[in-house]
C-alpha cells in the first residue's frame, strides 16, 4: 500500500480521557497513561490527560506522576455524575479547541457509551477494545490491533485520512508506568460553554455489587459453572474468591439458573474480561464462554471431565471434583 | 411501506445478521473457530431488543419496525422478527454499503430511519458478536441528534414523553430519565425473549421486507461503504495460541499444593 500523509496536520499531541466514576479515577486511566506515554514519546509530542469531574482537582498530581505532561481539568458540579450527553458534548468541545491527534478512552461502560458518540460528532474513526497500539512513524498513523470474533481473529486497523484517531482500551490490557514523583507537568483549566439542559437526568447511581473488586478491573477472577451443581455450593466459590481477593465470574448456565446475578456473566452475551488469572471452576468451555475470557493472562481450569473443552485453552488443568478440590485449595492457601 | 404515522407510538429495533456461533467448533490444533457451513443468525443481543419492543407495544399499542443494513439474506432474520409480532421490516441493501465501518453503518441506518419519518424509541443490542464494538447505538443516536443510553437492563417507566431506565454499570446500575425520542441499547438481563407462534410463522412466510437502496434513502455515497469509512483494516491474522495445557495430577490435596506452588501465590 502506498503510504500517504494527507490527513489534517493541525492535529497534534496524544490525549487520554480520565475515566472518572463518582469521585474515583479508575485504574484504566493509569494504564492509558502508560501506553499514551509510549505513543507520545515515539511521536515526540506531549501527553495530555483530560478529565471532567467534581472535586477531582487534587487528583491531577497523580496523572502527572503516571506520565501526563499536561492535565486539562474541568471541575464542576455538572460533572459529578456521568451524564452521557454532557460528558460527550464537553469532550467534543475540548477536542475541537485543542485538536489532539490521538485520543485513548477506557472501554468501561461509560467510556464505551461516550466514545462512539464523540467519534460520530467528529465524523472520525474509532477502534474498539485495542489490545495493541503503536505508531507508524512514516505516516504518523496509529496502528491499532484488536480482536474480532471473540479473539479468534486479530485485525490491524488504521484511520489514515481523518483526525483525531480514537481508540478504546479495556481495563487490564495495558500496563501503567511506575509512579515517578519527580515528574513535572502543567495544569490547564479550560473554559467551555455547554448546554446543561440535557435530555438525560441521572436520578440515582446504585451500587449493588458487594465485592470489593469489580469484575472488569479484577486481577484475579474465580469463575463458576454449572459444575457447582447447586446454589448452596456457591459459598465455596465465594470463600475462594475472598481469600484470593478475587472477583466472581459465572457462566451463563449459572446465571440462567438464577444462582447468581447477570452482572457476573462472562462471555458473548455477558461481559469480556482480561484478568491476570482466571480460575474456571466446573465450566465446560463453550465457545460463547471462551469469547469472554480467553484473553486472560493465565487460565486455570478445574473440571471432572478430562475431555472438557475448557482444557483446550487452559494453561493449567486440574481434573477433579470442585467440591473436593476447592476446600483443599482454600485450606492450604490459608495455612 | 412508506413512512410511519406520527399519531401512534413508533418503535424501531435495529437488528444485525451475524455468523451463528452455536454452530462453531474449536479447531484443536490451532484453537480457532471453525464455522460449520454458512449459518447465520440474528445477533443474540438484538433478540432482547426485539422482545423489549414487543413488550412496550403490547402495553401501549403502536407500531414496531425492525431495520437492518446488510446483504439480501438478512431478510431471513427480519422475517423471524415478523414471526414474533413485528409489524414492518426494512432491509437497507446496496452494493455501496459493502465494507462500511461503524461510522458509515450508523450513517446509513440513520438515513433509513429518517425515511421512516417518525419514531419515539430506537432499540439496539449492546453489541454485535462479530465485531464486538457496541458503536452503532451511540453513533446512530448522534447522527439522529437524539439522546442515548447503553446497557439498559430495565425500563422502569415508559410514557409518551420520557422513559426511566436502569443502565448497568461496573458496580451496579444508574437510574436515568431520558426524554423521547431516544435510543437505548439493551443487555440480556432485560427480558426473556418469546418464541414465535405457529400463526406468527405463517404470517412471516407470506411477508416481505421493504428493501431500500442508497438512492431510496438519499444516502450520500461519499459517506457509505469503504469510501465513507474512516477506519481501514490493514491486515488480519489468526492469533498464536499459547502452548498446551499442563495437567496437575494427584490427590485433591496434592493438586491444590502444586497449583499454589505453580502460581507462586503466597499468603499476603
Ligand atoms: C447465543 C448464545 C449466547 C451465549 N452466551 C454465553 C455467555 O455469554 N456466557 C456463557 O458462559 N455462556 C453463554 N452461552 C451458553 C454456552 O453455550 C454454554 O451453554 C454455557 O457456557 C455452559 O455453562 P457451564 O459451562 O457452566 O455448564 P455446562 O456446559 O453444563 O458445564 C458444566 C461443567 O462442569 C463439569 N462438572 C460437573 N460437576 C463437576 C464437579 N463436581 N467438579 C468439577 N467439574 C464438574 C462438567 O464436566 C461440565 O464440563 C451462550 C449460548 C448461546 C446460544
Ligand atoms: N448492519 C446493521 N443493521 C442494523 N442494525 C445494526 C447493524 N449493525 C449493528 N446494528 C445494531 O447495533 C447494535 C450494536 O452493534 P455493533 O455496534 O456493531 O457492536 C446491534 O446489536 C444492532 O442492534
Amino acid at each position: 500500500m502506498k503510504k500517504e500523509n494527507n490527513h489534517d496536520d493541525k492535529y497534534y499531541h496524544v490525549w487520554i480521557l480520565v475515566d472518572y466514576n463518582l469521585g474515583v479515577i479508575s485504574s484504566v486511566t493509569y494504564e492509558l497513561l502508560g501506553v499514551g506515554r509510549y505513543l507520545a514519546d515515539k511521536l515526540g509530542v506531549k501527553l495530555g490527560a483530560v478529565g471532567l469531574g467534581f472535586n477531582i482537582e487534587n487528583k491531577t498530581i497523580d496523572l502527572i506522576k503516571y506520565g501526563a505532561d499536561i492535565v486539562y481539568i474541568i471541575d464542576d458540579k455538572n460533572y459529578e455524575k456521568f451524564n452521557d450527553e454532557i460528558y460527550s458534548e464537553s469532550y467534543f468541545r475540548l477536542i475541537e479547541m485543542y485538536k489532539p491527534e490521538i485520543i485513548l478512552i477506557g472501554a468501561t461502560i461509560y467510556g464505551r457509551s461516550m466514545a462512539p458518540k464523540i467519534a460520530s460528532m467528529l465524523n472520525t474513526g474509532l477502534t474498539a477494545d485495542c489490545t495493541g497500539l503503536d505508531i507508524d512513524l512514516e505516516t504518523k498513523n496509529l496502528i491499532q490491533i484488536r480482536p474480532a470474533f471473540g479473539g479468534n481473529l486479530m485485525a490491524t486497523i488504521i484511520c489514515p485520512y481523518k483526525r483525531p484517531q480514537i481508540a478504546t482500551v479495556r481495563p487490564k490490557v495495558m500496563k501503567a508506568k511506575k509512579v515517578d514523583t519527580s515528574r513535572k507537568g502543567k495544569v490547564i483549566k479550560p473554559k467551555i460553554n455547554i448546554n446543561i439542559n440535557s435530555k438525560l437526568v441521572i436520578i440515582d447511581c446504585v451500587k449493588t455489587l458487594s465485592e470489593v473488586v469489580n469484575l472488569s478491573e479484577a486481577e484475579v477472577i474465580v469463575s463458576v459453572g454449572r459444575g457447582i451443581e447447586k446454589k448452596e455450593n456457591l459459598i465455596l466459590i465465594e470463600e475462594l474468591a475472598k481469600v484470593l481477593g478475587a472477583a466472581i465470574g459465572a457462566s451463563r448456565a449459572v446465571v440462567d439458573s438464577g444462582w447468581i446475578g447477570y452482572e457476573h456473566q462472562i462471555g458473548q452475551t455477558g461481559i469480556t474480561v482480561s484478568p491476570k488469572l482466571y480460575i474456571a471452576c466446573g465450566i465446560s468451555g463453550a465457545v460463547q464462554h471462551l469469547i469472554g475470557m480467553s484473553s486472560a493472562n493465565k487460565i486455570v481450569a478445574i473440571n471432572k471431565d478430562p475431555e472438557a473443552e475448557i482444557f483446550q485453552i487452559a494453561d493449567i488443568g486440574i481434573v477433579g471434583d470442585i467440591n473436593e478440590f476447592i476446600p483443599e485449595l482454600i485450606r492450604i492457601y490459608k495455612a | 411501506m412508506e413512512t410511519l404515522r406520527s399519531d401512534e407510538l413508533n418503535i424501531i429495533v435495529c437488528i444485525k445478521q451475524v455468523p451463528d456461533t452455536s454452530n462453531v467448533d474449536i479447531n484443536k490444533e490451532t484453537n480457532t473457530l471453525i464455522r460449520n457451513g454458512i449459518g447465520s443468525t440474528i445477533n443474540p443481543f438484538d433478540v432482547y431488543a426485539v422482545e423489549e419492543g414487543l413488550k412496550i407495544k403490547e402495553k401501549l399499542g403502536g407500531n414496531l419496525t425492525t431495520i437492518s443494513m446488510g446483504i439480501k439474506s438478512a431478510e431471513k432474520q427480519l422475517k423471524e422478527t415478523t414471526a414474533l409480532g413485528v409489524d414492518n421490516t426494512v432491509l437497507l441493501n446496496d452494493k455501496l454499503f459493502a465494507g462500511s465501518d461503524t461510522l458509515a453503518t450508523a450513517y446509513i441506518l440513520s438515513m433509513g430511519i429518517k425515511k421512516l419519518k417518525t419514531y419515539d424509541l430506537i432499540i439496539c443490542g449492546k453489541q454485535a458478536i462479530d465485531g464486538d464494538t457496541g458503536h452503532i447505538g451511540p453513533s446512530l443516536a448522534e447522527k439522529l441528534n437524539i439522546p442515548h443510553l447503553t446497557c439498559v437492563k430495565k425500563i422502569e417507566e415508559f410514557n409518551e414523553k420520557f422513559l426511566i431506565c436502569q443502565r448497568m454499570t461496573e458496580n451496579g446500575y444508574d437510574v436515568v430519565k431520558m426524554y423521547l425520542p431516544a435510543l437505548i441499547t439493551v443487555v440480556k438481563d432485560i427480558n426473556k425473549p418469546r418464541f414465535p407462534t405457529l400463526k406468527g410463522k405463517m404470517k412471516a412466510r407470506n411477508s416481505a421486507s421493504t428493501i431500500w437502496d442508497a438512492y431510496d434513502i438519499l444516502a450520500n455515497r461519499e459517506k457509505c461503504g469503504l469510501i465513507g469509512s474512516p477506519t481501514k483494516v490493514l491486515t488480519t491474522y489468526i492469533p498464536k495460541r499459547k502452548s498446551k495445557v499442563e495437567f496437575i495430577n494427584g490427590t485433591p490435596k496434592e493438586q491444590a499444593q502444586k497449583l499454589l506452588d505453580k502460581l507462586r501465590i503466597s499468603k499476603k
